[in-house]
């Protein structure tokens, strides 16, 4: 516990850290995923071995990658090779986690970041899939990082960019995509979420400190699911707070 | 096989991997010739209206800007362009030259969605979107880089960028099982960016390759731009070092910081300042031409442009880079 104010972007990044696994292999986007990934690596998960879709693998992350193909994601790595590499060892189920963003989620966990509006015409057009398409079909687990409000939480999104449980239980694997796999979290800045097995859909885990259950549902599009006891995230502790200030983002680029 | 999903969107540029042979046996020499030649050359030559064309890695890491700046100063228009290109499709689009897209990612990472592409895609001014993942793409060039028609991926299956892409699902005749068909990708021309080639065009990249490989062999034409050229013993030395081998490559572009305002691993850190500024300009339709004036139009060669950026924060960005240790 501290006593240290902390921001909402601090803190969603320290639960997600929490979330990686010692010993594991994660697709790390850019943005949040590389900080949460770095302070999972300097506290539980020395063993972390993050993977970057244009080629890097086991990187040290010393310094803040600020794109997802520069040399600080294949710095003292254990192999520098290209994006088949990557997304094909995901695809032979190698890697564990995914971590990923987007303009809209739903209650299935699929994500868009493609278009607002109609795909043709659409209102807005944004980057589109990237990586995040492959990682979502290939990864086996998927940890979407969202900001939590009713215009990215919908009933619908406009556009399925990456796979979460698509229409429900059996749909990824009735498409095609890889038995077993899907997403099993959201860290969002109001709490963590996760999905209910029988239904595949969104539920309430952990709200943040500070917030009240009626705020996530307020601000969630669609209908989560409330088990009947809702716990509440740890704040970040003092260590975190100093290593994502101090040694992990100094120039205060996302915190 | 049966079919049993196909997406809506337009097949650009459909593959004819027979002619593709042809084309490999007539139109590519096997000689060691010297094509060194200027990116103005290079591009006039191989880089007509209409063509499609592609460029090599991802974001402002490693990417072809000089021969970029090339294309919008000769001003080819009507490109069909596969894109995760940052840096370099960002200008192509705000300079008005792009008429079709394979769109895979086009944005500004850290700094958020482009403007140019939602100008250039809300106005309709692009004609088409077709929509892949990075990996689809990158499998596409990998297919046309095996000679064969498609690859079998789990990848885009059960979304909206399958819908909206020109893939088809199919039921694996062995096992059964639902599999997505990337159609290869045959490109009219690549342009990829190394750390060293000589003068033949073989060239060898430091760190991740991306997907620069790939590249290479599905392209017609392919023109290498590279910070350094070094004498053929060198390459011989380690040829094992060799991921494009000459007898792919049209044209050898000697571009030090060619990948400025972008980086080079362990040669250069990227430009923030100069990219910040194109973000910002890249704001309104004025701003961008301001931005193409000072940077593309107003410079007659690359060497011109590193001149107006300055020796002495070039030398910074050298001082800057990640070393390896």
């Amino acid at each position: 516990m501290t006593s240290q104010p902390y921001s909402k972007t601090e803190l969603m990044i320290c639960v997600a850290a929490r979330l990686f696994q010692d010993g594991t292999t994660a697709f790390i986007g850019t943005g949040i995923p590389m900080l949460a990934a770095m302070l999972a690596a300097k506290t539980h998960a020395p063993g972390v071995i993050p993977v970057f879709e244009f080629g890097g693998t086991g990187a040290i992350l010393d310094k803040l990658p600020r794109a997802v193909g520069e040399a600080r994601t294949f710095h003292r790595a254990v192999v520098a090779s290209g994006i088949c590499d990557t997304m094909e060892t995901g695809q032979r189920g190698f890697i564990d986690y995914g971590f990923l963003g987007g303009a809209q989620i739903d209650q299935y966990g699929n994500l868009n970041s493609t278009t607002i509006g109609n795909h043709d015409r659409p209102k807005a057009r944004l980057p589109g899939s990237g990586g995040g398409n492959d990682v979502g079909s290939l990864c086996w687990m998927t940890v979407a990082i969202m900001q939590h409000d009713k215009r990215r939480f919908v009933p619908k999104v406009d556009f399925i960019t990456t796979p979460g449980f698509l229409t429900g239980p059996g749909a990824r694997e009735a498409a095609g995509l890889p038995r077993g796999s899907g997403p099993i979290n959201v860290v969002s800045t109001l709490a963590l979420m996760d999905y209910e097995p029988e239904t595949c859909r969104m539920r309430l885990v952990a709200t943040h400190p500070g917030v009240s259950v009626a705020e996530v549902v307020a601000n969630t599009g669609f209908e989560l699911i409330l088990p009947d006891k809702v716990g509440v995230n740890e704040p970040p502790s003092e260590t975190e707070l100093r290593l994502l200030r101090e040694e992990i983002d100094p120039q205060r680029l996302y915190i | 096989m049966q079919i049993i999903e196909q997406g809506l969107g337009e097949l650009i540029q459909p593959p004819d991997l027979e002619a593709f042979r042809e084309w490999n046996r007539t139109q590519k020499s096997r000689r060691l010739i010297d094509k060194r030649m200027t990116e103005a050359e290079a591009i006039s030559r191989f880089v007509t209206d209409g063509c499609y064309i592609g460029t090599e890695l991802y974001g402002t890491v490693r990417c072809p800007m000089s021969l970029t700046r090339e294309v919008v100063r000769q001003r080819k228009k009507n490109l069909r362009v596969c894109g995760q290109g940052v840096a370099e499709l960002d200008l192509w689009l705000a300079a008005g030259l792009v008429k079709k897209l394979d769109i895979t990612y086009i944005g500004l990472e850290v700094y958020g969605t482009s403007h140019a592409l939602r100008r250039a895609v809300e106005s309709g001014e692009v004609e088409t979107c077709v929509e892949w993942s990075n990996g689809a793409i990158s499998w596409r060039m990998k297919a046309a880089a095996m000679g064969v028609p498609f690859l079998p991926v789990r990848a885009m299956l059960g979304s909206d960028t399958f819908k909206y892409s020109a893939a088809k699902v199919v039921a694996d005749p062995f096992t059964g099982m639902k599999l997505c068909l990337l159609p290869a990708l045959i490109l009219d021309v690549g342009l990829i960016h190394v750390h060293r080639a000589d003068c033949y065009g073989n060239a060898q990249i430091d760190g991740i390759s991306g997907f620069a490989a790939e590249m290479a062999r599905a392209s017609k034409r392919l023109i290498i731009s590279a910070e350094e050229i070094v004498p053929t013993a060198e390459i011989r030395k380690s040829p094992d070092r060799t991921l494009i081998p000459y007898y792919l490559v049209d044209a050898v572009v000697h571009a030090p910081f060619g990948s400025h305002p972008g980086e080079m691993a362990y040669l250069y850190e990227r430009d923030d300042a100069v990219y910040r500024e194109w973000i910002e300009a890249s704001k309104t339709p004025e701003g961008a031409q301001a931005y193409l004036d000072k940077y593309v139009y107003g410079v007659k060669t690359h060497q011109e442009y590193l001149a107006l950026i300055g020796k002495e924060r070039l030398a910074q960005l050298v001082e800057q880079r990640e070393r390896r240790e």
